[in-house]
């Protein structure tokens, strides 16, 4: 792609012959030596660019890719304001996320047959959907922030809430009763609070100063929504 | 990107006056199809220009080089199709994108407004003689909607509602989207019929805000289930958000038949829909009280949906109860 994005940009125009002589040379440069004039030197060093990231083992690209989803965990857990999420926006992480607790909000055939399936889609389309809706209301609303860019920060704030899921998960191994409601109750309620304030530190950024309140409500209903689906969750 | 001009400046210029018509038929305009066209035009024009030259090329290096000149031809042709393929994909999302902005000026409130409406869709105006003014935004209406939802998903998930074919989530948002849009339309087209200074948009809107009555009463009703409570919350608060919806429609309809027709549909769907969300979702826990009281039922006693009248309480299916609904029974109990 190279080539055909140089071919305007010659400036042998003038020439006789035809454009493309000196570039079918570089083309091929790969299968067999190059032989007469090598009309643009800098060519090299960009197909070495290219060749570094496409012929690297297929580990380095995973551990490169999972050491970016783990930094951006730690932001938004110690949230502050930064850029990190918004700069350099993956989506690997809020898929890992909304995966991990559509599973373990998974019921189980403890009602009827039904209740496996539907649990799961359920969640997926309420967090894919939910962070569709907020981001095109905050865009609609005059922020400047990209539509994958809030998909990237209301995906991964979830995961405070995937961390209450675990608890609550190890906690109702215990024996049931109002204590075990209440330490739920509690940790469910922490964690909420927490994934407001993380995704508010990154989103506040991008609104209208006066108009911060109308773009945090639906982030607020929408982490209601999933906490009240993981406070509500019996196996 | 001149052409986007006249499509924003249309609402903006109709927004001025109280009861303008929106003409929602000219937000249509493509406004980036021209681009598209001079995009498809360059586009065109550069392939045949890459085709000729191409052609000319081959056949000089074709003898020169042999098969690995010809390849390299063919290879940088393919890219560049794939480029323009690409660009052209681009170029269509983004037109796309650019006809939300047709939305934008609807989302155009500060918050102060949004909370003075949210009052003001409590009170009704005496003032029938002279059209009142409706505030034509989308943002307003769409959180108190959402709200309901949410709203909706807490009291089915407190009763323990079984959904077979569908799900919890579905069903709530169906209802309460299937009740805003649908309601809206259907009182539209009756104010066709009664030719009533309204438009889609202000319809809209009105019922949204008429919905935050709702909120209120089923945020209470379905943590306290007291059935005097309820009753007095549902003429109270789902009285006073009817009569602020009628009189702003009274006031802009003419003729006692046509106000007859317009304000009674519309107060009949808004209280009923009211009383439908509050008794559709709330029935297990009431007999869970049932359960526990014993010989001493309470006067009013409603009996579950789907569970024939004659089952004792009793014999309710222990599956019926979630966590939730046995730990407030087990506190109620204790007392």
């Amino acid at each position: 792609m190279a080539e055909a994005a140089e071919s305007p940009g010659d400036p042998g125009t003038a020439s006789p012959r035809p454009l493309f002589a000196g570039l079918s040379d570089i083309s091929i440069s790969q299968d067999i030596p190059v032989e007469g004039e090598i009309t643009i030197p800098m060519r090299s060093r960009i197909r070495e660019f290219d060749s570094s990231t496409l012929n690297e083992s297929v580990q380095n690209t995973i551990m490169r890719d999972l050491k970016a989803v783990g930094k951006k965990f730690m932001h938004v857990l110690y949230p502050r304001k930064s850029n990190t999420l918004l700069r350099d926006w993956d989506l690997w992480g809020p898929l890992i996320l909304c995966v991990t607790l559509a599973l373990m909000l998974q019921r189980g055939s403890v009602d009827s047959e039904k209740d496996g399936g539907p649990q799961f889609a359920e969640v997926f389309v309420i967090v894919w959907f939910g962070a569709v809706t907020i981001t095109l209301n905050s865009k609609l609303l005059g922020g400047n922030i990209s539509f994958f860019q809030s998909l990237c920060v209301l995906g991964y704030c979830i995961l405070p809430l995937t961390v209450a899921m675990l608890v609550c998960r190890l906690v109702l191994l215990a024996e049931p009763g109002p204590i075990n409601f209440m330490v739920r109750l509690f940790v469910v309620i922490v964690m909420f609070a927490w994934s407001i304030i993380a995704s508010t530190a990154f989103l506040a950024d991008s609104q209208p100063p006066n108009r911060k309140a109308l773009a945090v409500y639906p982030v607020f209903l929408f982490y209601f929504v999933i906490s009240w689906m993981i406070l509500t969750f019996t196996p | 990107m001149e052409q986007k001009g006249p499509a924003l400046q249309e609402p903006l210029s109709s927004q001025g006056g109280g009861s303008a018509v929106i003409d929602m038929e000219n937000m249509d305009d493509t406004s980036g199809s021209s681009f598209e066209d001079m995009g498809e035009l360059h586009q065109r024009l550069r392939e045949e220009e890459v085709d000729a030259d191409a052609a000319a090329a081959e056949e000089e290096d074709g003898e020169f080089l042999g098969m690995k000149g010809f390849k390299g031809q063919l290879s940088r042709q393919v890219a560049d199709q794939m480029w323009q393929a690409g660009k052209r994909q681009a170029s269509r999302a983004f037109s796309l994108y650019a006809n939300i902005d047709i939305l934008r000026p609807y989302f155009d409130v500060e918050p102060a407004q949004v909370r003075s409406r949210l009052l003001e869709s409590m009170i009704p105006i005496k003032m029938v003689n002279f059209p009142q003014k409706i505030a034509g935004e989308l943002y307003g209406p769409l959180m108190l909607v959402f709200t309901l939802v949410a709203i909706l998903l807490h009291g089915m998930k407190t009763s323990d509602t079984i959904i077979r074919e569908g799900t919890l989530m579905g069903t709530a948002i169906g209802t309460c989207f299937g009740y805003w849009l649908g309601v809206s339309s259907f009182i539209y087209f009756l104010a066709y019929l009664c030719n009533a200074q309204i438009t889609m948009l202000q319809m809209l809107a009105l019922l949204g805000y008429g919905l935050f009555g709702h909120c209120i009463v089923l945020f209470i009703t379905y943590n306290i289930h007291l059935h005097a409570l309820f009753y007095l919350f549902w003429l109270l608060l789902g009285g006073l958000s009817t009569l602020r919806m009628v009189a702003v429609l009274v006031s802009r309809t003419v003729g006692p038949t046509q106000r007859l027709l317009l304000c009674g549909t519309l107060a009949a769907l808004h209280m009923l829909f009211l009383l439908y969300l509050h008794f559709a979702y709330h029935k297990v826990v009431e007999g869970i009280l049932d359960t526990l009281e014993g010989p001493n039922i309470p006067p009013m006693q409603r009996v579950p949906r789907d569970i024939p009248a004659a089952l004792p309480a009793a014999r309710l299916p222990a599956t019926v109860l979630n966590a939730t609904a046995k730990a407030v029974a087990v506190t109620l109990q204790s007392h």
